[in-house]
């Protein structure tokens, strides 16, 4: 058999074809074929897996699961809190470091029965597109193992697409959910900011970063979606009110809703293949009778230069923490300034060092105005572009990525040549809304190719109705190379 | 020609809720190093802060008692340092956009009233501690520095005065009246030895109307005190400089209360460099009118209002202020015993004499209620109990034996003004005494006093001194 989706796992627990402990080893034998050519995972917690899906298994034995997440083996991106398990970020600087505590999303994972599995790679606390930035090698993609599963949370992606794990929790603070997705051919969805709580996610840039599921197919990151989302008190960014349904009108189609396709995302920079991709999609929404549009987002570009001022900015401070005195790596010196130069030298890596650097650049007296101050009016002008855009269509529609997977190595060197690679995602971060990437097709290399929605903030309910859709129509059921031919 | 000195000061400020400022753990002093600490105040990698309502609420009181303007809408800045107590390297705290600015305080200081305006007063956490090891206890001769993050994320109020005040004694003055209001507003135990308040300085001289001098920020100030005589020796200080021709360096100099200087700690080259921005783990803080409101509806009586109202009552103004700033249960017997009938002036004198010097004593005293003050003020006035009895009528009070008659019954104190009791005693007196007797009709007036002191001997000091004087009088007339 090949990994279940939540869905089919759901399905074959409840007749009696499958239990938990089988899922399980089911997972980790995929795991122990793919790892040493993938490298996904940074950690597999193999005792507390057992001992969870254990539990499940008694529950579905009694009776007794608490919900469709229950005994489902899920990864979770490591820079996700996990009380006694390593969490690292992909950093030399927090080689070792175990929290005390769960963040919010993975207790409530844990609450609603399912199974952790391990944690997965990364690009060092999520700076980065293709997973390259681990202190601790990089992921593969495992479509072609010679390319990027994109980034940050590429570990995550790979593992969803590999069947390592059934579904996943990534990160995304400017794409890092969606592209990874999109790369892997899987499903990735970040919710409208405040949506799910950030306690526990060891923060890169706090007013972008946000939680989100990748998984096999759109209804499996509804699922996920449903038990991580609500208000959090130990979060003051957490949004107090109602979580919208994401299955309240899933099999409502899309007659009458209006999609625009954003121009400044389908032409020039976007790579012909995936243009095309996207365009067919659209075409057979049409068919099912949506209204499809062009609209404009005039400050798409501007906003990827806004994007890497603020998030840099937050991230110098965000990362300021790790100095070696109370955790983590510590490189000594003769003085306290000296012992905490020392050790930030050596624990971050150079995108990192790259990013602290920026930041504090553009916090310093005299350049504030005109790097930070700057790049917050930028960001309220997307908010305003997004909403005049909403004027014209219900849901706006761009290709995930410019580019399908690129070559591992091939824009290392070129860190503006990587920051293009965020220009479809970073807007919705910067406005705080929803987005979802899901494969539609494959490129000539045979490389997956990710549609991505985006709805105004708290629009889930139509996000997920629309991606539903997409879903049907583009029929996407390839399956990565390593996943095939396997036992 | 002259030297006007320019002093500006900034106040720290514990606030002792229950819970810290953007956590739960609990706010409590002398607690075993980081027991009270938690993933948030320890800065661990994923958490979060949450503010707390109540500091927010106290610290708006605060703005309100000092005639602040409060600011709807407030926002919390990160301000980046690193330093190893500080867990996070940045300290969340206000900027631009703090909770209350532009108001004042009114002081009576010893050469007048005058008033000192509040730039602002904003929002902060407090910082960890570290212990140094090693010779002198100082960061640059310490072998070893432990750290104790229980007071990290304390909430910290800081008030920024003006730089309105002219003199050493009169900055004195503003701190202890800003103490005192913070202490009537019960938000802070205000220990300026134990650091939960805490004053900086910045002091300048210029020319009287001429424009601003280099200003000095003195640190290191843990009492009035050494508040008063580091500013004095600031000033000193600056003005040899400036006589010898010379500049005064901006920097930040360090109270040293056992030499008595000031003495440079860096040079502040140019300011730091704190890159303030608003911190996006929070939102703004809004105070809206109905909330405010409320705060203000619930502010307490403050000093300079208790003040007025007890020279109002007819207690003399030193009597008043030292009332005022003691603590709330002594002011409330006070307040109890004038409800229940005391004399105004002879309760401020009695409650800020015997009954503090009493509990200066011994702590675990209690206090009589209003109404057993008013009865023992009462006695004393009817001549029921003498002055100095009265005292001994209190003690009995403050050591739980009763109320005022019942003590001085019991402890037999209440004076004997029965004539016919006194007669039996002062001829007992007169007919042990009598050469005195003789003496005194021979003319020696004064020896009538050894007999009035005979008399009260033998009565226990019980005798009514007048009545005493009365009888003798008669006898020996």
């Amino acid at each position: 058999m090949s990994t279940p989706t939540i869905a089919e796992a759901n399905r074959l627990f409840e007749e009696g074809l499958l239990d938990p402990v089988e899922l399980l080893s089911e997972v980790l034998h995929r795991a122990s074929l793919t790892e040493a050519e993938l490298h996904a995972y940074l950690t597999i917690d193999h005792e507390g897996a057992r001992r969870r899906a254990e539990a499940a298994a008694e529950r579905l034995a009694r009776g007794e699961r608490r919900g469709p997440l229950d005994g489902i083996p899920i990864a979770l991106k490591d820079n996700l809190c996990t009380k006694g398990v390593e969490t690292t970020c992909a950093s030399q600087i927090l080689a070792g470091w175990v929290p005390p505590y769960d963040a919010t999303a993975v207790a409530r994972l844990q609450e609603a029965g399912a199974v952790l599995v391990g944690k997965t790679n990364l690009d060092e606390f999520a700076m980065g597109s293709s997973t390259e930035n681990s202190a601790y090698g990089p992921t593969r993609n495992p479509w072609d193992t010679e390319r990027v599963p994109g980034g940050s949370s590429g570990g995550s992606a790979a593992a969803v697409a590999v069947g390592s794990a059934v579904a996943a929790l990534g990160s995304d603070t400017g794409g890092s959910i969606r592209q990874p997705a999109a790369l892997c051919g899987v499903v990735g969805f970040k919710p409208t900011y405040g949506l799910v709580s950030r306690y526990g996610l060891v923060a890169f840039a706090s007013s972008l970063d946000q939680i989100g599921p990748i998984t096999r197919t759109v209804a499996d990151a509804g699922m996920l979606f449903e038990v991580i989302a609500g208000h959090d008190p130990l979060d003051a960014t957490s949004y107090p009110g109602q979580v919208p349904r994401w299955d309240a009108e899933l099999d409502a189609g899309v007659g009458g809703v209006r999609i625009g396709l954003v121009r400044e995302l389908s032409g020039d920079g976007i790579d012909p293949e995936v243009a095309e991709v996207c365009r067919r999609v659209l075409d057979l929404l049409s068919d099912q009778g949506a209204q499809v549009v062009e609209v404009s987002l005039p400050t798409v570009e501007v906003a990827l230069s806004a994007y890497y001022l603020v998030a840099p900015a937050e991230c110098s401070a965000n990362l300021a923490r790790f100095d070696g005195i109370r955790y983590g790596l510590r490189v000594p010196g003769d003085t306290v300034s000296e012992t905490m130069g020392r050790t930030r030298a050596e624990g971050f890596g150079p995108e990192v060092t790259r990013r602290i650097l920026l930041g504090t650049y553009a916090l310093s007296a005299g350049y504030y105005d005109a790097f930070y101050l700057q790049a917050q009016r930028v960001r309220a002008l997307v908010v305003q572009d997004f909403a005049e855009a909403y004027q014209k269509a219900d849901v706006l529609v761009s290709p995930t990525s410019p580019t399908t997977a690129f070559p591992l190595g091939a824009k290392v060197a070129d860190p503006l040549a990587m920051y293009m690679s965020d220009v479809c995602t970073i807007p919705s971060n910067l406005a705080g809304h929803p987005a979802i990437s899901l494969p539609v097709g494959l490129d000539s290399a045979g490389l997956p190719i990710g549609l991505q929605i985006m709805a105004p903030a708290l629009g889930e309910t139509l996000l997920f109705r629309v991606a539903a859709e997409v879903e049907r129509v583009a029929g996407f059921d390839a399956r990565p190379r390593l996943a095939e031919g396997m036992p | 020609m002259t030297w006007e000195p320019v002093i500006g000061i900034e106040v720290h400020v514990e606030l002792l809720t229950s819970s810290k400022m953007f956590c739960g753990c609990r706010v409590s002093f002398g607690d075993p190093p980081n027991t009270n600490v938690c993933p948030t105040c320890l800065g661990l990698p994923g958490s979060l802060p949450v503010p707390n309502r109540r500091a927010i609420e106290w610290l708006v009181k605060i703005g309100l008692a000092l005639n602040c303007r409060i600011n709807e809408w407030s926002v919390f800045h990160r301000k980046n340092y690193f330093y190893a107590d500080l867990p996070k390297n940045y300290q969340i705290s206000q900027y631009d956009h703090p909770v209350c600015v532009d108001g004042w305080l009114d002081v009576s200081g010893p050469d007048g009233a005058f008033r000192v305006g509040i730039e602002r007063a904003h929002m902060e956490e407090d910082t960890g501690k570290s212990i140094h090891l090693g010779e002198g206890g100082r960061i640059h001769s310490a072998t070893q520095t432990l750290l104790d993050f229980n007071r990290a994320g304390v909430p910290l109020v800081e008030i920024v005065s003006k730089p309105d005040i002219g003199t050493p004694p009169r900055a004195r003055a503003f701190a202890q009246e800003l103490r005192e209001v913070i202490l009537t507003l019960g938000v802070s135990d205000a220990r300026l030895e134990e650091g939960s308040m805490r004053f900086d300085a910045n002091v300048s001289l210029r020319r009287p109307g001429g424009p601003l001098g280099t200003k000095v920020e003195v640190k290191n100030m843990n009492s009035f005190r050494s508040l008063e005589r580091a500013l004095g020796y600031e000033i000193d200080r600056q003005r040899k400089l400036l006589e010898a021709g010379r500049e005064v360096v901006q920097e930040t100099r360090h109270w040293d209360e056992e030499a008595g200087v000031t003495q440079g700690m860096r040079t502040k080259e140019v300011s730091s460099d704190y890159r303030y921005f608003p911190d996006p783990d929070l939102v703004p803080i809004v105070v809206d009118t109905a909330w405010r409101e409320r705060i203000a509806a619930e502010l307490p009586e403050l000093p300079a209002q208790r003040r007025a109202r007890y020279l109002d009552q007819g207690v003399d103004p030193q009597t008043a202020s030292v009332l005022s700033a003691s603590e709330p249960d002594l002011r409330n017997l006070y307040d109890q015993a004038v409800e229940a009938g005391a004399d105004p002036r002879t309760t401020a004198l009695w409650v800020t004499g015997e009954i503090t010097a009493a509990l200066r004593r011994d702590e675990q005293l209690r206090l009589p209620a209003g109404g057993e003050l008013a009865e023992l003020l009462t006695l004393i006035e009817q001549g029921t109990v003498s002055a100095s009895a009265a005292k001994e009528v209190l003690a009995g009070m403050l050591a739980g034996e009763g109320g005022a008659r019942e003590v001085a019954e019991r402890r037999n104190l209440i004076q004997i003004s029965d004539s016919d009791a006194l007669s039996e005693v002062v001829d007992t007196v007169l007919a042990e005494n009598p050469d005195a007797v003789e003496r005194y009709r021979a003319g020696e007036g004064k020896v009538l006093g050894f007999l009035v002191g005979q008399v009260m001997r033998a009565t226990g000091g019980r005798a009514d001194p007048r009545l005493v004087n009365r009888l003798l009088a008669e006898r020996l007339g």
